[in-house]
């Protein structure tokens, strides 16, 4: 058997044996494809990979648990006024504290020191970014509800119901929104008040907020339209796939289309935009309550703390350095966990 | 080209005329007036200074009233500012917003653009990195944060807190207004010039065996730059008519002060020059837009 | 033989994507003397794209050359610094690719693109240039080439904008020109029209053309040699005739198989090759066509076959060859 075995010139023995057909099992043994990933796994995987963006997410987790859960377990309360101990600097305590501690009790530290009127700079800091977290997230939603809606309309139907819609749209973008903001927040505030009083199935309003209300009202009236753009665009550009023609051919209804085809198609877009809204959210919210014309005393804003601080801002540098600090992490976490949304799930998503 | 610019103009015209329409219901919506402040006053004096600018006629006269006036010009006197009017107020504010914002812009165009370009082309690199966290910081810093810490850490040191008596003083409010918008095209242009830079036509030109520096400024610079250009017509009419917070702060006097300050005296006359003011603004910077992105794109064809 | 003119050796690229190294190339050899018309083809995916931006330094990221040697006229491009590389491309290689309506710069007019490379590497002025591009412009069959000069691709067909894009290929006299699927995006005729162009433009200057695609029938047209290949390799190279009527290699038979053609096959069907390509992520250990092939032998699955020469001018790599009872050696069809 020996003289069967060739050598072909490579110094490679092979046997007769090797030359029989493979069997299909063998060949199918050996197409060792991948398991064909779908694009939400994919997306995930590359998220994962995501450091910032993970580190982001982390970040915006604890903000939760500071802003939702700690509070609720704090020594100290956002409207509890300690007349001997205000103005402390951090991790200071007052004379009667002292005495206190003296006394065998323990004293939880101010750890971020109180303001003029005595109350924990620390507890309002977190109770602080609780608005800011409610305000970005709820803001957000009503927006992407507004907006997506709007814009998928005025896509879909084209023509001159698109042109009315967005010339409105135009509109709404022109005037200058800080103008319409301050006149909502004036004209809204008396009915509001009235309502919460005229029956209990209007306390709630109380409860919230007359003016967190109103900022919700004026951001789901004005900040709908960039959201709005977007989903138009992305509409006008997914009616021209075939897919949606073939849908439309075999007689599918037009809403049956937007929901089914058009707005799932969007979702990437959506998610990624409605993250994106988050931080910009947060952002007006301080910068109205900055101006004074955000969220009402004695509720701690982070954008009114970092206001508050601006007078004694020789004196407790730190007042306004925490507060600047918490909406910048906030904000740019937030920003960054968009970005890494968008690199992962849809990388040729232009930035608006 | 001349009908073009004449149609958007009829159409900015038929939009400004919305907006003053929106902003008068929306101030006569508005419970209160520009008479009810704390020490108020007895009702003869309200309501003969109600009867001086008018406001004791039905809401539709006092509109038909006051576009009259505007159409020739006149923008009114002020309810608050005694003896001064409308227009006086805007062209003693615009200028001084106009200056700050003017040079903020220029800054962030000629600090972004770079700074965006350099991280496109190291993409992944750690100059990618630290340009898109930085910008990333840029944009989620608001402006009133920005000044006030600016103002706490070199306007005592340097004294620099009020005015702009100086050339030194426009340094401050300068950086915080053009903060954010440095950090905004930064990622505009990162964003559109990795879009560009997959692009087909990138490949030819380097298979032309054109240098790295000509591909990147002839080729890529010019089509990734067109975003930008519609990011800054809004941007430039805000940046222009001043940020209410960098003013304050700096205490500058400036038409954003002036804006905010007027919207909550309810001194109606203001509010509607400084609207229409601004509006017109934004207008004509978005068919300047329009004008400048067609000459640098030739696709663009106006209708 | 001609000098060699144009020697790829042992070629390897591999593109290190975050799923893992694509060798998208794998240890290619081939040889091209000059003035002539050497095809590459294969499906979607086989590496062909890659082989010719390999050769003009065109890798993009994350893909590097792992390994191999090209030298094109007794210089060795791989060792060429980019400024080298530079003067390269454009002037003495130079490129046209497969979509004509996204190659050019939308927002420069076709006089602007075709001077820009007739000035980078000729000493000519601006007028000197304008004027070459006119002639180039008629010499590629485009009517009215001043007015054409001033207008945007946009304004132009794509039939019409590969034809510029030929120009510009053309503007330095190149003694290589790598054609990337050239008339892949184009309508069936203005494909015959532009292959002819190429034919033509190629005879009046001798020079050599690698043309990259997936259609036979072009390469049948136009080629004199052929490579075949397969996810990275090439499994079969020889001359027109020997790959056509010669066939070695049992992919090379498939793809034949699957031409529609007047005269061929005998129940008048196409016959697909079965299966899908082979993860490139996931390269068998054997020959890579194994799993589609339908003579795989047991020794397929285990090794790689080697390069074995039929004749002077013409190899596959297939253990068919080294059947021991040799039957199949070439395979007349």
């Amino acid at each position: 058997m020996d003289q069967q075995k060739h050598n072909i010139g490579f110094h490679l023995r092979l046997d007769p044996s090797d030359f029989e057909p493979a069997a299909i099992s063998e060949k199918e043994s050996l197409v060792a494809m991948r398991e064909s990933v779908s694009f939400w796994k994919e997306g995930m995987t590359r998220f994962r990979r995501n450091k910032i963006a993970m580190i982001s997410l982390i970040m915006i987790i604890i903000f939760m648990l500071g802003a939702f859960v700690i509070p609720s377990f704090y020594p100290y309360s956002y409207e509890q006024m300690d007349k001997e101990s205000s103005n402390l600097m951090p991790m200071q305590y007052s004379q009667a504290e002292h005495e206190r501690m003296a006394n065998g009790e323990s004293v939880f530290p101010h750890i971020m020191g109180t303001d003029q009127l005595g109350r924990d700079t620390m507890i309002r800091l977190l109770m602080g970014s609780r608005i800011s977290l409610l305000v970005g997230i709820i803001a957000s939603g009503i927006i992407l509800v507004i907006g997506s809606i709007y814009g998928s309309i005025a896509g879909y139907f084209g023509g001159y119901v698109d042109m009315l819609m967005m010339r409105l749209v135009d509109i709404i973008y022109t005037v200058p929104d800080i103008l319409i903001i301050i006149l909502l927040q004036v004209t809204l505030k008396n009915p509001l008040e009235k309502l919460s009083y005229s029956s209990p199935a209007f306390s709630w309003i109380n409860k919230v907020g007359v003016s967190l209300i109103c900022i919700f009202v004026v951001f789901s009236l004005l900040y709908w339209v960039g959201m709005a753009r977007i989903v138009r665009g992305q509409v006008l550009a997914l009616k021209q796939q075939e897919y949606v023609i073939a849908a439309r051919a075999l007689g599918a209804s037009g809403s049956r289309i937007i929901r089914k085809h058009l707005l799932t198609n969007c979702i990437g877009t959506l998610t990624i935009t409605t993250t994106l809204q988050i931080p910009s959210s947060i952002f007006t919210e301080s910068f109205l309550s900055f101006l004074g014309i955000g969220v009402a005393a004695p509720m701690p804003s982070l954008g009114s703390m970092a206001s508050d601080a601006l007078s004694g801002i020789w004196s407790y540098p730190h007042r306004l350095v925490s507060a600047a600090v918490m909406i910048s992490l906030i904000i740019l976490s937030f920003n960054l966990l968009g970005d890494g949304l968008r690199d992962a799930f849809d990388p040729k998503l232009k930035q608006e | 080209m001349i009908k073009y610019i004449l149609k958007r103009l009829l159409a900015a015209f038929i939009t400004l005329f919305l907006i003053s329409a929106i902003t008068f219901a929306l101030m006569k919506l508005v419970p209160g007036g520009p008479f009810l402040s704390e020490k108020a006053p007895s009702a003869s004096v309200t309501a003969a200074l109600e009867a001086k600018y008018g406001l004791d006629k039905p809401p539709l006269e006092q509109y038909i009233t006051y576009m009259k006036g505007v159409l020739k010009g006149d923008f009114g006197p002020s309810i608050k500012k005694r003896g001064r009017t409308v227009s006086d107020i805007i062209w003693a504010g615009f200028p001084v917003s106009a200056k700050i914002g003017g040079i903020a812009i220029c800054l962030a165009v000629v600090v972004g653009i770079p700074l965006g370009s350099i991280a496109a082309f190291r993409r992944g690199k750690w100059q990618d990195s630290i340009i898109l966290v930085a910008s990333t910081f840029g944009i989620s810093i608001p402006s009133f944060i920005t000044a006030s810490l600016l103002l706490v850490s070199f306007g005592i040191t340097y004294k620099l807190t009020f005015g702009l008596s100086s050339a030194a003083h426009y340094i401050m409010p300068v950086i915080s207004l053009a903060f954010l918008p440095t950090a905004y095209i930064a990622r505009l242009i990162r964003g559109s010039m990795l879009d560009v830079m997959g692009q087909d036509y990138m490949r030819t030109a380097r298979a032309k065996g054109l240098s790295a520096t000509v591909v990147l400024f002839k080729h890529a610079l010019r089509n990734s730059i067109l975003p930008v250009i519609t990011y800054l017509g809004p941007a430039l009419a805000y940046t222009l008519t001043g940020s209410f917070v960098v003013e304050r702060i700096f205490t500058i006097p400036g038409l954003g002060n002036e804006f905010v300050s007027s919207i909550i005296n309810r001194d109606y006359p203001m509010i509607m020059g400084t609207t229409l003011f601004l509006s017109t603004l934004i207008i004509m910077m978005n068919v300047l837009v329009d004008i400048i992105y067609k000459i640098v794109d030739p696709r663009i064809k106006f209708e | 033989m001609s000098k060699t003119f144009l020697e790829i050796k042992n070629e390897s690229v591999s593109f290190f994507t975050p799923a893992g190294e694509v060798k998208a190339v794998n240890d290619i050899t081939l040889t091209m003397g000059e003035g002539e018309v050497l095809g590459i083809v294969g499906e979607s995916g086989s590496g062909k794209s890659v082989t010719a931006y390999s050769l003009i330094g065109l890798i993009a990221n994350p893909g590097r050359i792992v390994s191999g040697s090209i030298s094109f006229m007794g210089n060795d491009i791989h060792l060429a610094s980019e400024k080298e590389m530079r003067k390269l491309r454009g002037n003495e290689i130079s490129m046209i690719f497969q979509d004509p309506m996204t190659s050019l710069n939308p927002l420069y007019t076709i006089g602007n693109q075709i001077c820009e490379v007739i000035t980078l590497h000729t000493n000519k002025t601006k007028k000197e240039a304008k004027e070459r591009a006119i002639s180039l412009l008629s010499e590629v069959g485009i009517n009215e080439p001043e007015r054409r000069m001033k207008q945007y691709p946009h304004e132009l067909s794509g039939g019409m904008r590969q034809r510029v894009m030929i120009a510009i290929a053309l503007a330095c006299e190149p003694k290589l020109l790598i054609a990337d699927e050239p008339t892949t995006a184009l309508d069936v005729t203005i494909q015959a029209q532009i292959l002819e162009l190429m034919s033509d433009l190629q005879k009046a200057r001798g020079m050599s053309i690698i043309l990259i695609t997936h259609d036979l029938g072009v390469v049948a047209t136009m080629c004199e040699k052929i490579a075949v290949m397969y996810a990275g390799g090439i499994v079969e190279f020889g001359t027109a005739d020997d790959v056509f009527y010669r066939t070695a290699h049992e992919y090379t038979k498939g793809l034949l198989s699957s031409v529609p053609s007047l005269h061929t096959t005998e129940h008048g069907r196409l016959k697909p090759i079965p299966g899908v390509p082979v993860d490139v992520l996931n390269l068998p250990a054997g020959c890579r066509f194994a799993p589609r092939c339908e003579s795989c032998m047991k020794i397929c699955l285990k090794e790689m076959p080697p390069i074995t020469f039929i004749s002077d001018n013409h190899y596959s790599s297939c253990w068919l060859l080294h059947h021991p009872n040799g039957q199949n050696m070439s395979t007349d069809i």
